[in-house]
C-alpha cells in the first residue's frame, strides 16, 4: 500500500516508523495494520519515548505478587489471602477537549484496569491541574471535570477518597484529569489478562462499537495538538450505569473457573485489548469484525478495530462453557457475543468474514521501538534554581496576619472540600478518615486492618528542580501515609510532562524519574504500576513537569489509625523533624509565587531526615503516643498548624517560641520532612526520647485550646476568619 | 424475623445495608433480584440506595416498572415493613406507595456529608427506638433529594405526623442552613397512611459503627426488630 505524509500523520507514525514496520513484516502493511501501528507504537500504548527510562523504577518487594507490566496492575499482598491492586490513568487531553465526558470515562477506565483482574474497586482518586479559576474557561474546565467525576463515578458505588487540586498558569491550556482506583481480590480469584488455551473463544461483552474515540490512542493522548475544536469527536461518552453492571457481572466470573482470561478494551479499543491478551498469553488470536455488534452502519474493519467505545470488555471463555458464560451477562442484561478465538500461531489475524484484513505477528505489534535521548542540563534551569534569599526582604511581623490569611485563601492551600462533597466518599461502609486529611484511611472488613490511600506531586518544584521533585514526591506521599500511620506499601505514578522529543522536555522526564526512583528504592516502595502522558502542549507551551504518586500503606490496626486534626485541648503541639529555619526553604514554594510573584530556588529536602522522621513518627503513632499527625507541605509550618485547628475546631496557642533565620521561611517556607503533631503533655517526654533515638528535632511549638489561632508576637486570629479564608474556594466556584 | 434487600441493576448500597443488618445487627437478611416474585418470606423488605437503571429519565422512573414492585405493593398493603433509603425512597415516590417527589437539589450539586435528623414521631415502628426531638447523625449521599409536594399533600403529612424526619442542626433545630437540598419543610424521611411505608433521603445504613464515625442509623434498624 503506498503511504503518504498524511495516513501517517493520522495514525502517529514517523517515516522511519514505518520503514521500520515494512521490514519487520517484509512487505507493506495494509490499511487496518497500518491503524494497529499506529495506536500500538503510540507512546500511550507502546511507551517508545519512557520506556527506557522507566525501567529504574523499582518494581520489587516481598508483598509484590505481580509486577507491572505482567498484568493491567501490579498486585500487592496484604496478608490473611487478600491483595490489593491499583493504577493510576491520565486523561488530560479528552478533558481538555470535553471535560465532563473526558473526565467521566477517565474514571470508567481506571475502574474497568481493577476489575478486570477480578478485584472489587474500594476506592477512587483523583489528582488534577488547572489553570487559575479568574479565567472562564478554566471555571468552565474545573466545573466539568469535577463534574464528570462526581457523575460517573457516583453511580458505580465506589467511594472517591479525594486526592488532590492545584492551579497554575501552565495547566491553563492543557488541565491534568488522574484518575486512581484501588480494588481488592481474594488472591485465589485473581483473573489474569492473558490469551491461554488455543480453541478458547473470546467473547466481547458490554457497549455497542461506535465511531466514537477513534484515533483516541495515537492521535489525542500522543502529540500535542493545534485546534482542539476538531478532535471533539475523539471524546467518548460514557454510560457509568452499564459500567456498573459490568462491574458485577464480571466479579461474578471471577469467582467461576470458566474463564481464561479477561481484559477491558480502553485506548485503541479492541486492538490494544486483544493483542495485549494474545502478548502475554501463549499464542494468537482471531477475530471477525463482522461479529462485533455495531452502533452505527458502514463501518470499516479500520474503524471497529480502532474504536473506542467505552463499557466494553473482552473475556476469554475456555471452549465449552460460553453458555454459560452467557447466561450469566444475560442475567445483568449485558450483550455478549464470541467474536474469534486463541490461535497457536503467533499471529494477531482480523477477518472480515472470509477475508483477511489484518494478519500481522503479535511480537511485532507489541515491540515498538524504544527511543532514548542525550540531554544536557538546559540554561534556563540553571537561573531558576540561582534564587538568593536575600534578594527580597523578610516578612515584617506585622504582616503575618494578613499573609496567612492570603496563603489559607490560596486555591492551592484551600480546603477542597466544595469538591470532594460531590463525591460520595463513604459508600462501602468502609471511609474511616474522610477526604481532607493528608491521606485517606479505609478499613479492610473481616480484618483488623486498613489500608490508607494518597496522592502527590508538586509541578512547581519540578519546573524548577525535576529531579528534587521526583524525590519529594514520593517523599510526600510516603509521609501522608505515615501521618495516618500506616507503613506505605507500594506506588502507581502517573507521569505528565510535555513534548518527549523535545531535549529540554526529555530532560525533565528523566530527572524526574530519576528522583522518583532514587527515593522509592531507598524508602523501599516499589512501583507496581503506572500510566505515561506525554505532549501536554499546546501552541509549543508545555506544562509544568508534573509526575503524580499515587501510594498505598497498610495499618496493622484500625484501632491505631491518625488523622490531622487537633483532637484535645490541652495537647501540646511539637514539631517533628527538621527544627531549624532553612532560610532557602522559601523556593519554589506557594508563598514566593503568591506573595512575590516569583517561582524560583530548589524546593528543599534533606532526605536522610526524611526517613528517620518518618520511621519516627510511625512508631509514635503505632504505639498510641500521638493524637493527630499533619505534615507541613504547601504554606509551610503556619498553614500546617491553622489546618490542624479547623478540622476539628479547636484553637492553638504557640510557646514564646524563638523562631532563629527569617520569619517567612520559619512560617511559609516549605522544607520537607516536618511533620506537626499534638501530644498528652503527660507523654511529651516519652516523644523527646524516641525523637533522640531517631536523631531528628521535636521543637514544642504551643498547646491546643480554645477558639483562637495564636502566633505569639505575630498574630491573632478567630478559628472563624482562617475558617473563612480557608473554606473559601466555593466562593470563586 | 428477615430482612430483605432488593436489588436493581444499578443498586449499590445494597452491600452496606447487608452488612449494617448482618453482620452489626445479627439479622436473617437475604438478596432479592429485581425480578423475583414472592416476599412472603420477609417481615421487612429493603429498597436501598443507589443509580437503579442509572437514573436515567428520572430516579426510579425505570425501577417502578420492575416485577418486584407488584409483589412489593400487595407486601405493603399486608401492613408489612417496607424501608427505601435515598434511590428507594425515589422508587416508592415514583410507584406512588409514597407522596411527592425528590427534585435535584437546590445548589445543583451531588452532596455527600453528614446531615442530622430530627426525630419529629417516635411513635412509629421506624422510630421507637428514639425519642422525639432527638438529632440522629446520619449522611445523606444524592444528586436528586430535595422533598417536594403539594400543600395539600404537605399539610396532610404535617397532620398526621407522617414527616418523621427533618434536617436539623446536631441539637435538633430545624435550620435553612440545616437543610442540605433545599427539602420542603426540611423533610428528610416520610411514612405512609398506615405507617409500615417509610421513605428517607440519608443512608442509615452508613451510620453503624462508632469507626465510621456514627452509630445512629442502628436506632432506625433496631426500632424495626423491636416492632417485629
Amino acid at each position: 500500500m503506498p503511504v503518504s505524509k498524511e495516513m501517517l500523520d493520522n495514525v502517529a507514525l514517523s517515516q522511519a516508523e514505518y520503514r521500520l514496520i515494512v521490514d519487520k513484516l517484509g512487505r507493506e502493511p495494509s490499511e487496518v495494520e497500518l491503524g494497529m501501528f499506529g495506536s500500538l507504537w503510540s507512546e500511550h500504548c507502546g511507551y517508545k519515548h519512557s520506556k527506557a527510562l522507566l525501567k529504574q523504577l523499582p518494581s520489587k518487594s516481598k508483598r509484590v505478587l505481580v509486577k507491572p507490566g505482567e498484568e493491567n496492575a501490579g498486585v500487592i499482598d496484604i496478608g490473611d489471602g487478600l491483595v490489593i491492586i491499583m493504577k493510576i490513568e491520565s486523561h488530560n487531553h479528552p478533558s481538555a477537549i470535553e471535560p465532563y465526558q473526558g473526565a467521566a470515562t477517565g474514571v470508567g477506565g481506571i475502574v474497568r484496569d481493577i476489575f478486570t483482574m477480578g478485584a472489587r474497586p474500594i476506592a477512587l482518586m483523583n489528582s488534577l491541574r488547572f489553570g487559575p479559576l479568574t479565567d472562564a474557561h478554566n471555571k468552565y474546565l474545573f466545573g466539568g471535570v469535577v463534574g464528570g467525576i462526581a457523575g460517573y463515578g457516583n453511580c458505580l458505588g465506589i467511594p472517591d477518597i479525594g486526592g488532590e487540586i492545584f492551579f497554575a498558569d501552565c495547566y491553563s491550556a492543557n488541565p491534568l484529569v488522574n484518575a486512581l482506583c484501588l480494588g481488592i481480590a481474594e488472591a485465589k480469584h485473581l483473573v489474569r489478562a492473558r490469551a491461554y488455551g488455543e480453541g478458547n473463544l473470546l467473547m466481547l461483552v458490554g457497549a455497542d462499537t461506535g465511531r466514537d474515540g477513534l484515533h483516541g490512542a495515537s492521535g489525542l493522548a500522543s502529540r500535542t495538538f493545534e485546534d482542539e475544536r476538531e478532535l471533539r469527536s475523539t471524546v467518548q461518552v460514557g454510560n457509568p450505569f452499564l459500567e456498573k453492571l459490568l462491574i458485577e457481572a464480571c466479579l461474578e466470573l471471577a469467582q467461576t473457573d470458566w474463564i481464561a482470561g479477561m481484559q477491558d478494551l480502553g485506548a485503541a479499543g479492541l486492538t490494544s485489548s486483544a493483542v495485549e491478551l494474545a502478548s502475554r498469553g501463549s499464542g494468537g488470536i482471531e477475530i471477525d469484525v463482522l461479529k462485533i455488534p455495531r452502533r452505527e452502519k458502514g463501518m470499516t474493519p479500520y474503524e471497529v478495530m480502532l474504536s473506542e467505545s467505552q463499557e466494553r470488555m473482552l473475556v476469554v471463555v475456555k471452549k465449552g462453557y460460553e453458555g454459560k458464560v452467557k447466561t450469566l451477562f444475560d442475567r445483568w442484561e449485558l450483550r455478549s457475543d464470541i467474536i474469534g478465538f486463541v490461535t497457536g500461531d503467533g499471529l494477531a489475524r482480523i477477518k472480515e468474514g472470509g477475508k483477511i484484513v489484518a494478519e500481522v505477528p503479535v511480537n511485532v505489534l507489541s515491540s515498538s521501538p524504544v527511543y532514548r535521548k542525550r540531554v544536557k542540563k538546559p540554561e534556563w534551569l540553571n537561573k531558576l534554581q540561582s534564587f538568593d534569599v536575600n534578594s527580597i526582604p523578610d516578612l515584617p511581623r506585622r504582616k503575618v496576619k494578613t499573609v496567612l490569611l492570603r496563603l489559607l485563601a490560596s486555591p492551592n492551600v484551600a480546603s477542597k472540600r466544595c469538591v470532594y462533597r460531590q463525591y460520595d466518599h463513604q459508600v462501602g461502609n468502609n471511609t474511616v478518615v474522610f477526604p481532607g486529611s493528608d491521606a485517606a484511611v479505609l478499613r479492610i472488613k473481616g480484618t483488623k486492618k486498613a489500608i490508607s490511600l494518597t496522592t502527590d506531586g508538586n509541578g512547581r518544584y519540578c519546573y524548577v528542580n525535576p529531579y528534587l521533585g521526583g524525590v519529594i514526591a514520593v517523599s510526600e506521599a510516603a509521609r501522608n501515609l505515615v501521618c495516618s500511620g500506616a507503613q506505605p506499601l507500594a506506588v502507581t505514578d502517573c507521569l505528565n510532562f510535555g513534548n518527549p522529543e523535545k531535549d529540554d522536555v526529555y530532560y525533565q522526564l528523566k530527572e524526574c524519574v530519576a528522583g522518583i526512583a532514587r527515593a522509592c528504592r531507598e524508602l523501599k516502595i516499589p512501583v507496581i504500576s503506572g500510566n505515561v502522558s506525554l505532549y501536554n502542549e499546546t501552541k509549543g507551551e508545555a506544562i509544568y513537569p508534573t509526575p503524580v504518586v499515587g501510594m498505598v500503606g497498610l495499618i496493622d490496626d484500625v484501632t491505631r489509625h491518625c488523622a490531622s486534626g487537633f483532637k484535645n485541648e490541652g495537647d501540646l503541639v511539637f514539631l517533628l523533624g527538621e527544627g531549624k529555619t532553612v532560610d532557602s526553604s522559601i523556593g519554589s514554594s506557594e508563598y514566593l509565587d503568591l506573595i512575590h510573584g516569583m517561582i524560583k530556588g530548589n524546593p528543599y529536602i534533606d532526605f536522610e531526615m526524611e526517613k528517620r522522621m518518618q520511621r519516627c513518627c510511625l512508631e509514635a503513632i503505632s504505639r498510641e503516643l500521638i493524637n493527630s499527625a499533619h505534615d507541613c507541605s504547601e504554606g509551610g509550618l503556619a498553614v500546617a498548624l491553622a489546618e490542624s485547628c479547623l478540622a476539628n475546631g479547636l484553637g492553638f496557642v504557640s510557646s514564646e517560641w524563638d523562631m532563629e533565620g527569617r520569619l517567612d521561611a520559619a512560617l511559609f517556607g516549605e522544607a520537607q520532612s516536618r511533620i506537626v503533631v499534638s501530644i498528652a503533655p503527660k507523654s511529651s517526654w516519652k516523644l523527646q526520647k524516641m525523637a533522640d533515638r531517631y536523631q531528628i528535632a521535636a521543637t514544642k511549638l504551643g498547646v491546643v485550646g480554645g477558639k483562637r489561632f495564636i502566633l505569639k508576637g505575630c498574630t491573632d486570629l478567630s478559628l472563624k476568619e482562617i475558617g473563612d479564608a480557608w473554606y473559601g474556594l466555593e466562593k470563586l466556584l | 424475623m428477615k430482612f430483605g434487600i432488593i436489588i436493581f441493576p444499578g443498586t449499590w448500597s445494597d452491600r452496606d445495608c447487608y452488612y449494617s443488618l448482618n453482620d452489626i445487627l445479627k439479622q436473617k437478611v437475604s438478596y432479592i433480584w429485581h425480578k423475583e416474585t414472592d416476599l412472603s418470606e420477609y417481615d421487612c423488605v429493603v429498597l436501598p440506595g443507589g443509580f437503579s437503571y442509572g437514573d436515567y429519565l428520572r430516579p426510579g422512573a425505570i425501577a417502578r416498572f420492575s416485577p418486584i414492585m407488584t409483589p412489593l405493593e400487595r407486601f405493603a398493603s399486608q401492613g408489612k415493613l417496607v424501608i427505601g433509603i435515598c434511590n428507594g425512597f425515589q422508587i416508592l415516590c415514583e410507584s406512588g406507595l409514597l407522596p411527592g417527589v425528590l427534585l435535584r437539589n437546590v445548589h445543583l450539586e451531588y452532596r455527600c456529608q453528614w446531615t442530622y435528623l430530627k426525630v419529629e414521631n417516635s411513635s412509629t415502628a421506624f422510630t421507637s427506638r428514639c425519642q422525639n426531638g432527638q438529632a440522629l447523625k446520619i449522611p445523606i449521599s444524592h444528586y436528586e433529594g430535595r422533598y417536594y409536594a403539594d400543600d395539600a399533600t404537605l399539610a396532610e403529612l404535617e397532620a398526621d405526623k407522617r414527616v418523621i424526619f427533618r434536617y436539623s442542626t446536631p441539637t435538633g433545630q430545624v435550620t435553612a442552613s440545616a437543610n442540605p437540598n433545599g427539602s420542603l419543610r426540611n423533610i428528610a424521611g416520610i411514612i405512609n397512611k398506615r405507617g409500615n411505608v417509610l421513605g428517607m433521603m440519608p443512608h442509615p445504613e452508613r451510620s453503624c459503627e462508632p469507626l465510621l464515625g456514627s452509630v445512629d442509623g442502628n436506632k432506625i434498624w433496631e426500632s424495626i426488630i423491636a416492632g417485629i
